[in-house]
C-alpha cells in the first residue's frame, strides 16, 4: 500500500477551522505556525514562495492571510485569521508573496523564507489535505516532519555537546527517540534539531529549555 | 491499526463497534485519554451542528458566488411538496448551510476537508433524531466516519488538488454512508458496501473551483454528495453489495487520481472553472 500519511481519526475529523479550505486555508496556517515555532522571533521579514495549486488559487481560497497568521502565531480556527495580513503590516514586518510556476513535489507547497537580522529560515512545506501538513526542507536539508507525531524542536546555540544533553533528557526519561534531525541555520550561530519521539512527559519541554546554550524548544503532536 | 477496510472490518469484530475499534486505535498512537478523544471529537460535532444551525439561517459568501440557497431549501421543505424526500432534502439543505458557512470564512469542521465538510454534517443532523440517536451515538457516528475515512485518506487521498473531487467529497461521502449504515443497525460488512457503492459513483469526479474559489460548483457537490450518502446506506442496508471489493475500488479511485491532469485538479484551470461565465467572474472578483 501507499505510504501512510493519515495516523489520527482527528485528521479525518477536524480541524474545527475558519473556512474556506482545510488545505489553503487551516493546512497553510498550519505550515506557518510551525515555521514561526521553528524561528523562535518574529521576524522582520517574509517571503513566501507558492507553487502548483498554492500559486495559481492563492488569494481566491486566503492562502496568503493563512500562512501569515499562523506566522503570527494564529491557530486555524483563530477569528482573527482574516486580519493578518494587516496585524503585520502594523507590527512592521515586510511581507512578499512570489507565485512560482516550478514544479515541486506536492501541489500545494509553500516555501516560506523569514529573516531578522542575520537569523533566517528557510522552509518547505506541504498542506496534504484534511488540513495536515507536512514540512519536508529545512534550510536546504531534506527532513520529514509531520503532525501527528509527537515532536520537539529545538533551537539552541552551535556549541559541542548539545546533542548529548538533549538525548540524555530522553533517555533518563526512559523516552524512545524515533528520529532526530540535525541542522544549522544558513547564516548564524544557531542550530537545530527536530527529535520525534515515541512519548510524552510533562517535565521533558521545561528541561530541555534549562540546558544551557538553548535559545527555545516547542513541542508539536 | 486498520490499513484495508478489510481489516477495518475483521478487527471491528473485536470490538463493540466500529467507534470503539476506532477509539482504541486512537489511544494506541496518541498520548491521548479516551475522555479527551470524546471531549475532542464532542467539540467537533458542536461546530458541525452550529454551522448547519448559521448556514440555514442564511449567510452570503465573501465574494457574493454562493450564499442563502440552504435558505431556499429550508422553504421549500417547509411548503412539504417535493419529489424526493423530507430526509434526504433535509441531508441537502444541511449540506449547503455548511458550506456556505465555510464560504464566508466562518466557522466550520473538516470532514476530511473544509470544501467537503457538508456532507458528514448535513446526513448526521437530517438523520439523528429520525433515529433517535443519543448524544454519544452522534459522536460514535464521527468516529466510524473517521475510521473508514482514515483507510480511503492514506490508500487514495481526500485533497481535492492531490486526486480531483472524486478524493473529496468521494470520500466525505462515502465515510458518512458507511456511518449511516451503521447508524440505522446495519452490519459492517454492509457499511462496507455503501462506501464501494459511493466511490464508484463518484469515481472520475474533477476539482474545477471557479476562481479558484471554494464556493462554485464545491456546494452543490457536497449537496449531492450528501443525498448519495443516504441513497448508497439505503441500497447497502436493502442487501445490495458491490461487485468489486472495497478496497479494490479505492485503489482505482487513487489511480484515477494520478491520471488527472493538473487543470481538474484544484488549480482553476479546467472544467466549470475553464467556462466563459467563470473566466468573467475570476475578472469581476480579482480584476
Amino acid at each position: 500500500m501507499p505510504e501512510v500519511r493519515f495516523h489520527s481519526v482527528f485528521d479525518i475529523i477536524g480541524p474545527v477551522m475558519v473556512g474556506p479550505s482545510s488545505s489553503h486555508t487551516a493546512g497553510a496556517s498550519r505550515i506557518g505556525r510551525v515555521v514561526r515555532n521553528i524561528f523562535g522571533e518574529a521576524p522582520a521579514r517574509i517571503d513566501v514562495y507558492l507553487y502548483e495549486s498554492f500559486a495559481k488559487t492563492y488569494r481566491g481560497h486566503g492562502t496568503d492571510v493563512a500562512i501569515i497568521g499562523g506566522l503570527l502565531g494564529m491557530a486555524p480556527d483563530d477569528p482573527h485569521l482574516r486580519d493578518s495580513l494587516r496585524l503585520a503590516h502594523e507590527a512592521g514586518i515586510k511581507v512578499t508573496f512570489i507565485p512560482k510556476s516550478d514544479k515541486v513535489d506536492h501541489p500545494n507547497s509553500a516555501r516560506i523564507v523569514l529573516q531578522k537580522g542575520d537569523h533566517k529560515l528557510s522552509v518547505l512545506g506541504e498542506s496534504i489535505g484534511g488540513g495536515n501538513i507536512r514540512i519536508t526542507e529545512l534550510n536546504g536539508f531534506k527532513i520529514s516532519l509531520s503532525m501527528g507525531t509527537p515532536t520537539y524542536i529545538t533551537i539552541h546555540d552551535d556549541v559541542p555537546g548539545m546533542i548529548a544533553a538533549v538525548t540524555k533528557i530522553f533517555s533518563d526519561s526512559g523516552i524512545n527517540i524515533g528520529t532526530m534531525t540535525v541542522t544549522r541555520e544558513a547564516k548564524g550561530e544557531h542550530a537545530i534539531m527536530i527529535i520525534e519521539v515515541d512519548g510524552y512527559q510533562a517535565d521533558i519541554l521545561a528541561r530541555l529549555k534549562a540546558i544551557p546554550h538553548m535559545v527555545n524548544v516547542t513541542y508539536f503532536e | 491499526m486498520f490499513y484495508t477496510i478489510k481489516e477495518l472490518v475483521a478487527q471491528s469484530h473485536d470490538y463493540p463497534s466500529v467507534a470503539e475499534l476506532m477509539i482504541a486505535v486512537e489511544l494506541e498512537n496518541t498520548t491521548r485519554t479516551r475522555e479527551q478523544v470524546r471531549e475532542l471529537m464532542a467539540r467537533n460535532l458542536e461546530v458541525m451542528t452550529q454551522s448547519v444551525a448559521e448556514g440555514v439561517a442564511g449567510v452570503q459568501s465573501v465574494t457574493g458566488l454562493t450564499g442563502g440557497e440552504a435558505k431556499k431549501l429550508d422553504d421549500y421543505i417547509a411548503a412539504g411538496d417535493w419529489l424526493s424526500g423530507e430526509p434526504i432534502l433535509e441531508a441537502v439543505r444541511n449540506a449547503v448551510a455548511v458550506n456556505e458557512v465555510n464560504a464566508k470564512m466562518g466557522l466550520i469542521c473538516a470532514t476530511p476537508t473544509a470544501g467537503s465538510a457538508g456532507v458528514l454534517a448535513g446526513v448526521l443532523t437530517a438523520v439523528r433524531e429520525r433515529l433517535n440517536l443519543s448524544h454519544d451515538q452522534q459522536v460514535d457516528f464521527l468516529f466510524t466516519a473517521g475510521a473508514f475515512g482514515l483507510v480511503i485518506a492514506n490508500n487514495a487521498g481526500i485533497a481535492g488538488a492531490e486526486g480531483g473531487c472524486q478524493e473529496e467529497v468521494g470520500s466525505a461521502s462515502a465515510m458518512a454512508a458507511a456511518s449511516l449504515v451503521l447508524a440505522k443497525g446495519g452490519t459492517v460488512e454492509q457499511a462496507s458496501a455503501a462506501v464501494a457503492i459511493t466511490l464508484q459513483n463518484m469515481l472520475g469526479l474533477v476539482c474545477d473551483p471557479v476562481a479558484g474559489l471554494v464556493e462554485v460548483p464545491c456546494v452543490k457537490r457536497n449537496a449531492l454528495g450528501a443525498s448519495q450518502a443516504m441513497v448508497s446506506a439505503d441500497m447497502a442496508l436493502a442487501g445490495m453489495i458491490s461487485v468489486i471489493p472495497t478496497d479494490e475500488v479505492i485503489e482505482a479511485v487513487r489511480k484515477v487520481g494520478v491520471q488527472l491532469p493538473s487543470s481538474l485538479r484544484e488549480t482553476g484551470e479546467g472544467g466549470l472553472a475553464a467556462t466563459p461565465t467563470a473566466v468573467r467572474l475570476k475578472q469581476e472578483i480579482f480584476g
